[in-house]
């Protein structure tokens, strides 16, 4: 199959990852009106490089930011994949991770940073909280998951996850990244 | 109001927290002040007021004259209840947003009324009459900063590079926490404990869990009390060492952090074997633990004292030592005894001030009382004895496990709770030492298998005050490294 070919990630097969189908799904989309053969294969390696260079920006609202600093030291060390470094400013980083509970004041402040983001960026939404509120649901002040503000790429469930599990949350958008086309990226969603 | 005044008087001069209440329709609205003495924090007291005005206009008299922690202390219950403290100089709302309808604590609180908002909050609702009037140059740190230690926003009036003025705004990651307990059952409470203060959930949890046991006056077997011990000094351990990491990253040595971050590791290890949990271990439950240790437990926490002292040279060697690093925090950032108390400053920074008030030693819960422990007391107060008091504190914890770890009791792990909680009527408060000073719960029932109120003290909210108090007239790089001295934990106070 073409797609495996185009997605590997370093080690770990295909047919290991998880939802696999919404991967063959999307690139279905992609490619519904043909592609230009040497504009995907420019597309391809670009993406490559890309992908292996992710850089995240550190918006840790509470808890699981501590799973993040664990991840970004030594033993799980985020940077062998290429995800390198965090980013402290919005305008240099390409992928806003969203750690922990996003309440009523902070959903602003979170829309704003994404705005600031530029093109292409990804959202990743980790941990029970970010992904629907988690705890937290049924309260007066929390914000029912990030998605009811920013558009989300991948989500990581967990209370908090483990850092093994952020970092194959990395991988499934790796994965993504490299399959989209450079020339013609995806609208962003209405909301 | 004249009863506080004399309380004061007395020798009552550390407020530890002012509990909102609202009593229902016919008693009405008011709060509950609880109090000790400084050099005796074990004694406390506490002192109810009804509001008067009814629940349209209900006011209280301020009691910031008498604890300077009262501040801040009143425009909490301001905002959560609508009470009004005369004498009070600000009363601006304190977590919630300037335009939030309605009284959230209030038990006819709507929470219908109030939708995600979609703009920033302005200067003006921040401020209420311009709070920075007549300052020229006034930045913003935060709420999303790298060196805040999560989502504080401070707005600081800066002459040049010195600080003239700091005003702490919370409320970024007010989860509503004491509101969503009040239709919890109280198992269902024990895992928000954990995630208020997520450094040290292990001994907010166990605070939690005392507060309950005391009520139902049963207590946790031998082996509980025990194990429970251990975890806190264990958790505390991991907190000091990411607080000491984050401290010296905040000054600019990264190495520090991942030498932190290592060691913790280990911890981290140790707790995922037990209790299933790296962060949270979810590990107490009302009358006991949740399980039983793994059989590997007392072999690796044996293993782990060696490594951690061994280790904790290292720390030294890498960082205390280092000149620029002493040069930095010497003479920077003085918190006098006095106004530590007043602020309410517990735990490590309070004791680098000089202040006695370790919980574990003046009033022993758990096996605290079984085992020889002195606490680390300096009396600089400055950035250095706040720095050093933490890796003394770590030496001190391996100490203590060092007694329990080989005498944990045989027997049961928990005592047999009913399946629905109901603990008798009454207002119950509870205090232990977490890594950042003494965490409280209050909780008062009805009765009922759900609390009526339950309020948290937080220890970090003093320390952002005791921020406020020291900052001034330092340079702006250093604001960044007295935060990271206090070592807040910013959920743990807007919960």
């Amino acid at each position: 199959m073409e797609i495996s070919r185009r997605t590997k990630i370093k080690n770990i097969p295909y047919e290991e990852f998880n939802d696999n189908e919404y991967l063959e799904k999307y690139v279905a989309e992609l490619q519904q009106n043909g592609t230009n053969v040497i504009l995907t294969s420019f597309s391809d390696l670009i993406n490559w490089g890309r992908s292996n260079s992710v850089w995240p920006l550190t918006f840790a609202t509470s808890c699981c930011g501590i799973e993040f600093m664990s991840m970004s030291a030594a033993r799980y060390d985020f940077s062998r994949f290429g995800w390198e470094v965090y980013r402290n400013s919005p305008r240099q980083a390409d992928v806003i991770m969203v750690f922990g509970t996003v309440v009523h004041k902070m959903a602003p402040v979170l829309k704003r940073l994404y705005d600031q983001m530029a093109e292409p960026k990804y959202v990743m939404a980790i941990g029970s909280c970010a992904i629907g509120g988690g705890p937290f649901k049924s309260s007066y002040h929390v914000v029912q998951g990030v998605e009811e503000i920013i558009p989300v790429d991948v989500f990581v469930p967990g209370c908090p996850p483990r850092p093994d599990a952020i970092l194959y949350g990395m991988m499934q958008l790796e994965r993504k990244i490299k399959v989209q086309n450079l020339f013609k990226l995806p609208d962003q969603p209405k909301l | 109001m004249t009863q506080l005044e004399q309380l004061r008087t007395a020798g009552y001069d550390f407020l530890i927290d002012i509990v909102g209440m609202d009593w229902g329709p016919d008693e009405g609205l008011g709060v509950i002040y609880y109090l000790a003495r400084s050099y005796d924090v074990a004694d406390t007291i506490s002192v109810k007021a009804v509001a008067e005005g009814g629940r349209e206009n209900p006011s209280l008299p301020s009691v910031s004259s008498l604890w300077d922690v009262a501040q801040v202390y009143e425009r909490e219950v301001h905002d959560f209840f609508g009470i009004t403290f005369s004498g009070n100089p600000d009363l601006r709302r304190l977590f919630l947003r300037g335009d939030w309808v309605g009284f959230p604590l209030r038990k006819d609180y709507d929470p219908s009324v109030n939708h995600v908002p979609h703009t920033d909050e302005t200067f003006r609702e921040m401020d209420g009459e311009g709070l920075f009037a007549g300052d020229k140059y006034v930045v913003n740190f935060g709420p999303q900063h790298p060196a805040m230690h999560g989502v504080l926003h401070l707005r600081v009036s800066l002459d040049g590079e010195i600080v003239r003025r700091v005003d702490p705004h919370f409320g970024y990651i007010h989860r509503g926490v004491e509101k969503m307990c009040e239709s919890y059952t109280y198992p269902q409470i024990l895992h928000l404990t954990d995630r208020l203060d997520y450094l040290s959930g292990a001994i907010d949890r166990h605070g939690f869990c005392l507060a309950c046991e005391q009520a139902l006056q049963t207590e946790a077997p031998p082996r509980a009390v025990v194990v429970r011990t251990i975890f806190d000094e264990l958790t505390r351990i991991a907190s000091h060492l990411l607080g000491w990491g984050s401290m010296c990253m905040d000054m600019g040595a990264v190495t520090a952090f991942i030498y932190a971050m290592r060691d913790r590791e280990k911890i981290m290890d140790i707790f995922e074997e037990t209790a299933g949990g790296r962060l949270m271990v979810n590990y107490s439950v009302i009358g006991g633990l949740a399980s039983d240790i793994h059989p590997n437990f007392q072999r690796r926490v044996r293993e782990f004292i060696p490594y951690m002292r061994k280790m904790l040279r290292e720390h030294h060697l890498l960082f205390t030592g280092n000149p620029i690093a002493r040069g930095r925090m010497h003479g920077v950032g003085k918190l006098s005894l006095e106004k530590a108390i007043s602020l309410g400053v517990t735990g490590p920074a309070g004791r680098a001030s000089g202040w006695v008030n370790d919980l574990r030693e003046v009033a022993p819960y758990a096996a605290y009382g079984q085992v020889e422990f002195k606490q680390k007391i300096r009396t600089g107060g400055e950035t250095f004895d706040r720095y050093i008091i933490r890796l003394e504190e770590i030496e001190s914890s391996l100490h203590i496990i060092e007694q329990l770890i080989d005498n944990i009791p045989d027997g049961s792990y928990a005592e047999k709770t009913k399946a629905v909680v109901r603990l008798p009527e009454g207002d119950f408060f509870q205090r232990v030492e977490n890594a950042r000073g003494q965490f409280g719960i209050h909780i008062t029932s009805k009765g009922d298998k759900t609390p009526y109120r339950v309020k948290f003290r937080s220890p970090s909210m003093v320390l952002v005050g005791a921020l406020k108090q020291i900052a001034p007239e330092n340079k702006v790089a250093d604001l960044i490294m007295l935060g990271g001295s206090l070592d807040y934990v910013i959920p743990c106070i807007d919960r």
